[in-house]
């Protein structure tokens, strides 16, 4: 089976002297749960930039649904949802207006957009915030609504850029448990950016990025193997010690 | 993407841009005080010292305060759009222009779906300071109120570019006051606004040069002469070509893969 996103040897440079990303290249598939682990600095907000067409890359191709992002920009980012390492909602406006404005740049019109506001929100428990004033909304709920709206359109590919930054335990727990549960029931492919171990599960795939370079890939249990370290966290450790 | 999802995205863009415009009316009363305090107070004080002779597009003697309006619904437009520009820059830390630029469309519409929103909010405003200057006895012809709508939304297109490209360029919110000091005021003093150019002219052979140089005596001209259902052909040419560069810069600034942000890495 093809890859939702596949990444290959993709370079990108801020300037001559600032490399951000070097060669980087891996894949994520469908229904999968692929973690983009790395430490503050390694690259992963810069290739979420890449990634989401905000940039483009010097070097490399970005394939989404097999799509070339670069020639097929409109079509690529119509099978992605995303949801942004800061808020993006409008502080102004209500949780309903927020998800209406999101549905008509998808271009869904006024009874397709309200249907499928209702049941986005019901299903991440948010429907009861509809009519709320993003700002009076906790980090945790802003973020199920940030999910919510990621979601309206059923994408293929789901992109999160540290989405628990900021969150307390308990929210954290929660959107983890939203994603995870994502995958499983819609096959939805994953791309989650952090650099806390802890939200990651032995079933997950992990890419790990550092300095702008992908240093492992595989599973838990194989890169514990691959370093030979009893967990995730030495694993993690051992390849980013330089 | 079809013909439906652009104009659901636009109504859905522009739509936005009026219901931040509803949901913040303080700023937009606050934001009309300024060309009151011109009209009312200004205007009135210098009535007796700035004769303005018969000069087109008026066909007689005119006050003082009825030279000034276009100048002021300039001013409006001008510090409407680049309130907008800042508000771009805002949007860009925030986040919500991140959100809107992954959306499922050409980079290019988004950007001008975005512009015509501002220019709409910008037009309100100036339609409504119109209105209150027409019971301050500044009355054109009742068909200069229409003719003046294009011209208006042009001007408003061109400051707008103008501010987009601005936006493009500034790293970051605390950067604006210096776009306050050195394109707004400038822009809006050494214009057509509040002196007729004949008399800058008398007074400053090189402040005149700089006036005609300067993009916003063009869009104030136009809408001056607008105003009073003529053409001015410079204004508009002007204003055209003007506005053409801006938007072409702007959206060259925020091109992912040549632009000013990419290159810079304002847009993380």
């Amino acid at each position: 089976m093809k890859p939702v996103l596949q990444v290959e040897g993709v370079s990108f440079a801020y300037s001559r002297r600032v490399r951000a990303l070097d060669r980087v290249s891996f894949a994520v598939p469908a229904a999968r749960f692929t973690a983009l682990l790395g430490p503050n600095g390694a690259g992963k907000t810069t290739l979420m930039a890449l990634v989401t067409h905000l940039f483009r890359p010097s070097e490399g191709t970005i394939r989404v649904a097999g799509l070339d992002l670069a020639r097929h920009s409109c079509a690529a980012l119509a099978r992605m949802g995303v949801v942004f390492q800061r808020p993006t909602l409008d502080r102004d406006l209500s949780v309903r207006q927020n998800l209406r404005y999101a549905a008509a740049l998808r271009g869904f019109d006024r009874r397709e957009a309200e249907a499928r506001i209702n049941r986005t929100t019901e299903r991440l428990g948010v429907q009861a915030l509809l009519e709320r004033p993003v700002r009076t909304l906790s980090g945790g709920q802003a973020r199920r609504v940030e999910l919510a709206r990621a979601l309206l359109h059923e994408p293929e590919l789901l992109v999160l850029d540290e989405p628990t930054v900021g969150l307390d335990i308990d929210s954290r727990r929660a959107i983890v448990d939203h994603v995870h549960e994502l995958c499983r029931s819609d096959g939805v492919a994953v791309l989650w950016t952090t650099h806390l171990i802890d939200e990651i599960r032995e079933d997950d795939r992990v890419v790990v990025l550092h300095r702008g370079r992908v240093r492992a890939q595989g599973s838990p249990a194989e890169l514990m193997q691959a370093t030979g370290t009893p967990d995730l966290t030495a694993a993690f450790g051992r390849l980013t010690s330089d | 993407m079809t013909a439906a999802h652009l104009a659901r995205a636009l109504a859905g863009i522009v739509g936005r841009e009026l219901l931040r415009f509803w949901k913040q009316r303080g700023r937009f009363f606050a934001a009309l005080v300024r060309p009151l305090v011109w009209l009312f107070i200004f205007a009135a004080g210098f009535r007796s010292i700035l004769g303005v002779s018969i000069q087109p597009p008026y066909q007689t003697y005119i006050l003082y305060e009825v030279y000034i309006t276009p100048g002021l619904v300039g001013m409006i437009l001008l510090f409407s759009m680049m309130q907008n520009s800042l508000s771009m820059v805002y949007d860009r830390e925030m986040g919500s222009m991140r959100f809107l630029l992954v959306s499922p469309l050409p980079r290019s519409f988004l950007l001008l779906a975005k512009l015509l929103g501002g220019v709409l909010v910008a037009c309100l405003q100036a339609y409504i300071f119109l209105a209150i200057a027409w019971a301050w006895e500044v009355r054109p012809p009742a068909l200069g109120y229409l003719a003046a709508l294009p011209a208006t939304i042009l001007a408003g297109l061109m400051l707008g570019s103008l501010g987009l490209l601005l936006s493009s360029l500034i790293r970051q919110l605390e950067n604006f006051a210096g776009v306050m000091n050195f394109v707004i005021f400038p822009m809006f003093f050494a214009s057509s606004a509040l002196y007729p150019l004949w008399r800058v002219k008398e007074a400053s052979y090189l402040l005149w040069q700089i006036a005609m140089a300067n993009p916003f005596t063009h869009a104030v001209e136009l809408i001056r002469f607008a105003l009073y259902l003529k053409l001015e052909p410079t204004a508009l040419l002007v204003t055209l070509v003007w506005t053409a560069v801006f938007l072409a810069a702007a959206l060259y600034g925020y091109n992912p893969e040549r632009g000013f942000l990419a290159a810079t890495g304002k847009g993380e």
